[in-house]
């Protein structure tokens, strides 16, 4: 296990090293300043706004009407990825001869991917054609993204404003997240990941006559451009449907490393711009520190977990520790190349981000080791979380965090100098509370009505229920990935989608939850930055509680979990821990 | 208000219609355009081939039967290429359980008359756990260690000679130290062909 873990603090003494970097940059990219790419990109920024009729020199919006283009915009382009998906049969790079799959998954897909969770029903392989794919997916893995992004930068900009009511300009915003940051670190990341093997072309799937005389046909298509912005932007829908397993879309241990990095990059780095932003970079460290512990946690129970094997394979008689030449641990979902430590690794960083890209079978997880992925999702993706969206909404926990604290000691909770009021903590409550409630009435749902039953993949028992608590879970939270069982989509003559059905409950429920549990908070978050904007600030006096130490990061952490644990921790047990706890087969 | 939404649809129309083609075909076009110019054997797949035709991928796995290849891991898929999915085994499941069982004595029972001393014990976790992608190009070295006494005996080799071969396609650590280690099936049957052909 030591090479592991060797491993691991290789990756995270990188990802620490360019949180400081990452973080400045994006600040310079918040607040309109120059970057060392303005020469390249500048007059190409200023073409879009004129192109769009943004004025960069604007007053700005208030929240209110920064959430309407806001609205307008996710709006726009859900019809548009609708009708891209509805219109496979007459578009160009389609070697494959794809046509549409049914209306309710094309519903849940669209949802699915506007909201940036990515969650998915289909095998890209085998049901989308490229154009689907290239203009209809990656498009709305940048969009989506940096939409979330934007979020984040006016919940700051509302949290810093002494004066005024403005948030920033949703546009400016969004330009410039794409211009600055997604897309030249997908350019640059494709192209790496194609010199290491990820695949990148337009031809037909190739047909193979194998060394012993078999045939094998090799699906192709444009991967490496999607898998940069996927990775980049916690977005973590595959071209594949075994997603970054797939050594087309993940082919070495170096691709597996840069993918995880390309993952957490902006949703660390995010917490140096907000001390940055907020002018006390130790702000920006506590909140880092607090995800970083709740993270670390993860990563090594899963690892020790499925070092450790599952009760299925020690009854098979098979030894699972480690020796020379073998990982030993619990290898089946895994690959050889990836071996456990960056399975557990990877597992971890998917599930406290949003992404939800996978490169291990979830369902095949030990016990204890999958309670990880189902903890860090009952933690509402603040532990870094996608980017922008878990910046946003651990600043909400941070605030929980501040009126409990202020009620605990006796003193009007006070973030940053600024009062923090019913109106404020009335709308904290509403956007920490919606996704959990969104989670547990959906899931409930499903597992209560006969309606749920068709999509379980393990059946009526503990890993049936994980598969379906596990879907809404990742769907509410926009994660995305799958305990991979659960279904809404049949196609039984794979591939193409001659003779494929949805399961319409599925794919509408799961819709409507991804889009409710996007959209809701996000309108909460921005009113929330507007009631902040323009507050007065108070000097910090001695009876201040102090939001960047120790204490404070303790006090986060226990809130997170508290809050995680209660809504979640009774689901939890009857699913993975009911697995752990027992050497039972079912 | 209502001004203000007009402007939004009219900026959205424009910003939809100038993304999509921006990022959803210029980005991925350019990017396969200097892909195919610079990495054409990575961008399209990594092929090997053997006697002038090609016959796989470096990096996917397919199905080796018989004595006189080394086999890949087993595969929940049958190895495809273009309908790829989870075996979803899970952790407390006794068809899991019954999977890995046959797995375990199939392998003992090809290897075993080889290798005398093999034991279930012996048998490393790859050999006998379904891969995720179900095309693991990858087998474990101890795995590969295991497999060539077999391979000698059949291809009339000696056990120095296979265990060379198999160093030779090993993917060892990317830079040293990330991943694992793995020996690449494929291109390993394919030096063994070379080396010794069965005709």
């Amino acid at each position: 296990m030591l090479e592991g873990y060797l491993q691991i603090a290789l990756f995270i003494a990188v990802l620490v090293a360019l949180i400081k970097p990452m973080g400045i940059y994006l600040a310079r990219v918040f607040n309109g300043e120059r970057t060392f790419l303005t020469p390249v990109l500048g007059g190409v920024e200023r073409g879009t706004y004129r192109l769009l009729r943004v004025d960069p020199d604007g007053e700005g919006q208030d929240w209110k009407a920064y959430a309407r283009s806001l609205i307008v915009f996710s709006l726009l382009f859900w019809i548009l990825l609708y009708l891209i998906l509805r219109t496979q049969g007459i578009q160009p790079f389609n070697p494959e001869g794809f046509h549409s799959g049914p209306w309710d998954l094309s519903f849940n897909t669209t949802s699915s991917f506007l909201t940036n969770t990515n969650w998915q029903f289909y095998g890209g392989e085998t049901t989308l054609t490229y154009f689907a794919q290239m203009a209809g997916l990656a498009v709305q893995n940048f969009v989506s993204a940096a939409v979330g992004i934007a979020v984040v930068a006016a919940l700051i900009r509302g949290i810093v404003a002494r004066s005024g009511k403005s948030l920033g300009n949703f546009w400016q915003d969004i330009v410039r997240i794409i211009l600055y940051v997604l897309l030249p670190i997908s350019v640059v990341g494709a192209l790496f990941l194609v010199s290491q093997g990820v695949i990148q072309n337009l031809s037909h799937a190739t047909v193979i006559h194998t060394l012993s005389g078999g045939t094998q046909v090799l699906a192709q298509g444009p991967v490496a451009s999607q898998e940069a912005i996927k990775e980049l932007g916690t977005n973590g829908g595959g071209f594949f449907n075994v997603n970054s397993a797939y050594p087309f879309e993940n082919s070495s241990g170096l691709t597996n490393f840069f993918e995880m990095l390309l993952i957490l990059v902006i949703p660390a780095g995010l917490t140096y711009t907000y001390g940055r932003m907020v002018g006390s970079q130790r702000q920006g460290w506590a909140i880092f520190s607090a995800m970083f512990v709740l993270f670390i946690i993860g990563v090594v129970v899963v690892y020790i977990a499925e070092q450790h094997g599952t009760p299925a394979e020690h009854a098979a008689g098979l030894h699972t520790t480690a020796f020379h030449g073998s990982t030993g641990g619990n290898m089946e979902g895994k690959e050889q190349r990836f071996g456990i430590a960056n399975s557990s690794l990877w597992t971890a960083i998917t599930t406290v981000t949003s992404c939800g890209a996978v490169n291990a079978a979830f369902e095949s997880l030990s016990g204890i080791g999958g309670a990880v992925p189902f903890s860090n999702l009952g933690y509402s993706e603040v532990v870094f979380g996608g980017v922008g969206t878990g910046l946003y909404s651990m600043l909400l926990y941070v605030l929980l965090a501040v009126f409990i604290g202020g009620l605990m000691v006796g003193r009007t909770p006070e973030y940053l100098g600024k009062k923090i009021g019913a109106r404020e903590i009335k709308l904290v409550s509403l956007g920490v509370l919606f996704t959990p409630l969104a989670v547990l009435l959906s899931a409930g749902a499903a597992s209560a009505t006969e309606l749920g039953k068709r999509s379980l993949y393990a059946g009526i028992n503990p890993s049936g229920f994980s598969e379906n608590l596990y879907a809404y879970l990742s769907q509410a939270n926009n994660n995305g990935s799958a305990w991979a069982g659960y279904t809404g989509f049949l196609q039984p003559h794979a591939p193409g989608n001659v003779g494929a059905y949805g399961i319409t409950f599925a794919n509408l429920l799961g819709g409507f939850v991804m889009v409710t549990a996007r959209y809701a908070p996000i309108l909460f978050v921005l009113a929330v930055a507007g009631a902040l904007a323009g507050k007065k600030v108070s000097p910090a006096g001695l009876g201040t509680m102090r939001t960047d130490n120790p204490t404070f990061v303790f006090l986060l952490i226990g809130i997170v979990v508290l809050v995680g644990a209660l809504t979640f921790f009774p689901a939890i047990l009857l699913g993975p821990i009911a697995n752990g706890l027992t050497s039972r087969l079912f | 208000m209502m001004q203000g939404l007009r402007k939004d649809l009219t900026t959205g129309v424009i910003a939809l219609v100038a993304m999509t083609i921006a990022l959803g075909l210029v980005y991925p076009l350019a990017i396969t355009g200097i892909s195919q110019v610079f990495f054409s054997g990575s961008a399209d797949g990594s092929k090997v081939s053997y006697d002038g035709k090609v016959v796989g991928s470096h990096l996917i796995g397919q199905e080796f039967k018989g004595k006189a290849y080394f086999h890949s891991r087993p595969s929940a898929t049958g190895y495809s290429g273009n309908v790829t999915y989870f075996g979803n085994e899970g952790p407390n499941s006794v068809e899991t359980r019954e999977e890995i069982r046959e797995e375990l004595k199939a392998y003992v029972q090809l290897n075993k008359p080889y290798d005398h001393s093999l034991t279930r014990e012996d048998v490393p976790v790859d050999a006998v756990t379904q891969s995720a992608s179900g095309v693991d190009p990858d087998i474990s070295e101890a795995n590969a260690e295991i497999q060539a006494h077999r391979i000698a005996a059949v291809r009339h080799l000696s056990l120095g000679k296979v265990e060379e071969l198999i160093s030779q396609n090993t993917d060892s650590r990317s830079l040293g130290v990330l991943g694992e280690p793995g020996v690449n099936v494929l291109e390993l049957n394919i030096a063994l062909e070379e080396e010794a052909p069965l005709r």
